[in-house]
């Protein structure tokens, strides 16, 4: 019973604003960790069903371009926690809503300050070697 | 309405089946906001994903019962939130028949995804390390 065509028309006619910026990231952020926790889901069922095939696709996750994805991984679920907690916040507390954007910019303040230091952790091993 | 007041999340629902989820979303989200950034760091910043084969998830990262427990939470929790978050994505964008084909494919792929992972929680030997 939910408004079938609203968010359609929020992303095809792009109005801009920080409400809708902050929304279409955050779809966009969950659709994306949805999507690997179905791939994770398969793939910790290897280790059970077929080890060697989760070692062969952990060697994938290891190397360069998997630890670039992982990056961005985290980089989703990490915005997508910060500004579902702004939701949650909003939702709970509506006299808080006059501060939405406020609260986005503080979301971006914390996803930089705790993002930064881990891709840096997450994407060091492609320069200095991957530890054996 | 309540519009006003929703800048981001989905308009809260009156009443019924649908008011429930709207405030499971938010309980769900809140425990995902502890357990999946908790799993995170623990995979990706503590331990390197080039040491977490096969043999070293069965001799240390679920050699312990709790473990095993955190993650099955951590899975029951986002199998909850993502398949009912990508529910009302699929809602907002699809009608009639395939929404009806599409909702019934996601419904089916979370069930196939709870019996797998439950069943490795359960059944993965622990294995004594040495």
């Amino acid at each position: 019973m939910t408004a079938p065509s609203q968010g359609n028309r929020m992303l095809l006619r792009y109005r801009g604003g920080e409400g809708m910026l902050a929304w279409a990231f955050h779809r966009i952020s969950g659709v994306a960790v949805w999507a690997f926790v179905i791939l994770h889901v398969i793939d910790i069922y290897l280790v059970g069903g077929n080890p060697e095939a989760y070692d062969e696709l952990l060697a994938i996750y290891a190397s360069p371009i998997g630890r670039v994805l992982e990056t961005l991984l985290g980089a989703a679920l990490l915005y997508h926690a910060l500004n579902g907690l702004r939701i949650i916040v909003m939702d709970f507390w509506p006299a808080l809503t006059r501060f939405h954007r406020q609260l986005w910019y503080l979301v971006w303040v914390v996803f930089v300050a705790i993002g930064l230091p881990v891709a840096w952790i997450i994407l060091k091993p492609i320069w200095e070697g991957v530890p054996a | 309405m309540t519009a006003p007041y929703t800048r981001s999340g989905r308009a809260k629902p009156a009443s019924g089946r649908e008011l429930a989820i709207w405030y499971l979303m938010r309980v769900t989200g809140a425990a995902l906001f502890v357990f999946a950034l908790t799993h995170f760091l623990i995979v990706h910043v503590l331990y390197d994903p080039a040491e977490q084969t096969a043999s070293w998830i069965a001799e240390v990262r679920w050699s312990s019962t709790f473990w095993r427990a955190f993650d099955w939470s951590l899975l029951m929790l986002v199998l909850f939130h993502a398949f009912m978050g990508v529910r009302t994505v699929v809602v907002d964008y699809v009608r009639g028949g395939w929404r009806l084909l599409i909702l019934s494919a996601l419904y089916l792929l979370a069930g196939i995804l709870f019996v797998l992972g439950t069943v490795v929680v359960l059944t993965l030997p622990v294995v004594p390390k040495g």
